[in-house]
């Protein structure tokens, strides 16, 4: 049992949980994504890499990527 | 972070450039970092008659949206391509790129490829087999063909695309590990209508990064299609450009410097003409007046049977 709650990152159809106290751009380290291929948003506002996360912040990750 | 403007809180950091800005300073700095461009780069004038190709994508609108507020004259293009993927995806992208131009008071044109030639983008892959019956070639050829063909027959003086720095990085390192000097040639801002049946082509945004793009599309409200092409699935080009994303995480800036550098070595002469010696062989087809390299007709007169 952990005693926070998690801060949650969606993106294209997955989520990931991340502990609360870390910046944006180490909780994207943590999962696995480059700050260069997405826009971090909460609340639907844009957030910067240096952002603190707070415990049960949910983050939408818009990916940047397009082409063929 | 803070806004480097005004000392606001910053929405969005541009490490390649050294900046955060808020979300008012942003919106003033995309588009004054797009004039700079066109200006360096001698694309077009207040006076010119542009043709922004549409896509329905955050590249595309962006750029329409940055032009109009320029103040220059711009209208839109957009190619329906037929393709739907379990996504809808033509139809889609065609009602946002309607919806902007709606919402902005501009004229958008609409060639719908399966109305006009009988026949969606994969089903002439289809048919054809050009790229081993993925569609991806056959719709560059048919965008490509297309867009020139409307440029010239509305008189626009220049067609404009939404080519970002990371879709012509991803370009220049794909032909540079084949070293494919007439593609190198030939690749750069503009592309001058130097042959018979060619519109002027400029890529305004070659400057700014996908990412900043994504941000300008977000911060202005402008709702662009999310789903990516069905079709671009597993591309190369987008894997070089993951490739160009973990150069840039560790050096933040490669990127625009491999691309300015690039057209710095151009300009000093670092790719002859000679380099791409299809360009001198050019020749009008006899079928559609656009310039071609191939004998007789063109590759999308070939592929669509004859005539275009």
């Amino acid at each position: 049992m952990t005693d926070w709650q998690p801060v949650k990152i969606i993106t294209r159809g997955k989520e990931y949980e991340v502990r609360p106290g870390m910046a944006v751009k180490h909780a994207l380290e943590k999962i696995n994504i480059l700050p260069e291929s997405v826009i971090v948003t909460r609340n639907g506002e844009l957030i910067t890499e240096d952002e603190l996360l707070a415990p049960g912040d949910v983050l939408k990750l818009v990916m940047v990527i397009s082409g063929g | 972070m803070k806004c480097t403007k005004c000392g606001g809180k910053a929405v969005i950091s541009v490490l390649q450039h050294h900046l955060g800005l808020c979300k008012e300073h942003y919106l003033e700095w995309v588009p004054g970092q797009v004039a700079r461009a066109i200006q360096k780069y001698r694309m077009f004038a207040k006076t010119d008659r542009i043709l922004a190709a549409v896509s329905g994508g955050k590249d595309s609108l962006s750029l329409w949206d940055i032009l109009h507020r320029l103040g220059y004259q711009v209208d839109g293009l957009y190619i329906c391509l037929g393709i739907d993927g379990g996504v809808n995806y033509s139809n889609e992208s065609q009602r946002l790129s309607q919806q902007f131009a709606a919402q902005h008071g501009l004229t958008l044109h609409v060639v719908d490829i399966p109305q006009v030639y009988g026949e969606s983008i994969p089903q002439i892959a289809s048919r054809t087999f050009r790229g081993r019956g993925a569609p991806c070639s056959v719709c560059g050829l048919a965008k490509r063909h297309e867009m020139n063909r409307l440029a010239r027959d509305l008189g626009y003086d220049v067609l404009v695309t939404g080519h970002n720095l990371d879709d012509e990085a991803a370009v220049l390192f794909s032909n540079t590990l084949r070293w494919a000097g007439g593609f190198l040639a030939r690749q750069g801002p503009v592309l001058e209508a130097d042959q018979p049946g060619l519109a002027r082509k400029a890529k305004p945004l070659c400057r700014m990064y996908e990412r900043d793009m994504t941000a300008y599309a977000l911060l202005r409200g402008i709702e662009y299609i999310y789903d990516e092409c069905p079709y671009a699935l597993g591309a190369t080009s987008i894997y070089y450009k993951e490739l160009l994303n973990k150069l840039e995480s560790d050096q933040p800036g490669a990127k625009l410097n491999f691309y300015l550098s690039f057209l710095q070595a151009k300009e000093g002469g670092l790719f002859a003409p000679q380099a791409d010696p299809d360009r001198a062989q050019m020749h009008p087809c006899p079928s559609c007046g656009q310039s071609t390299t191939a004998e007789g007709l063109c590759s999308f007169c070939r592929m669509m049977g004859g005539e275009s």
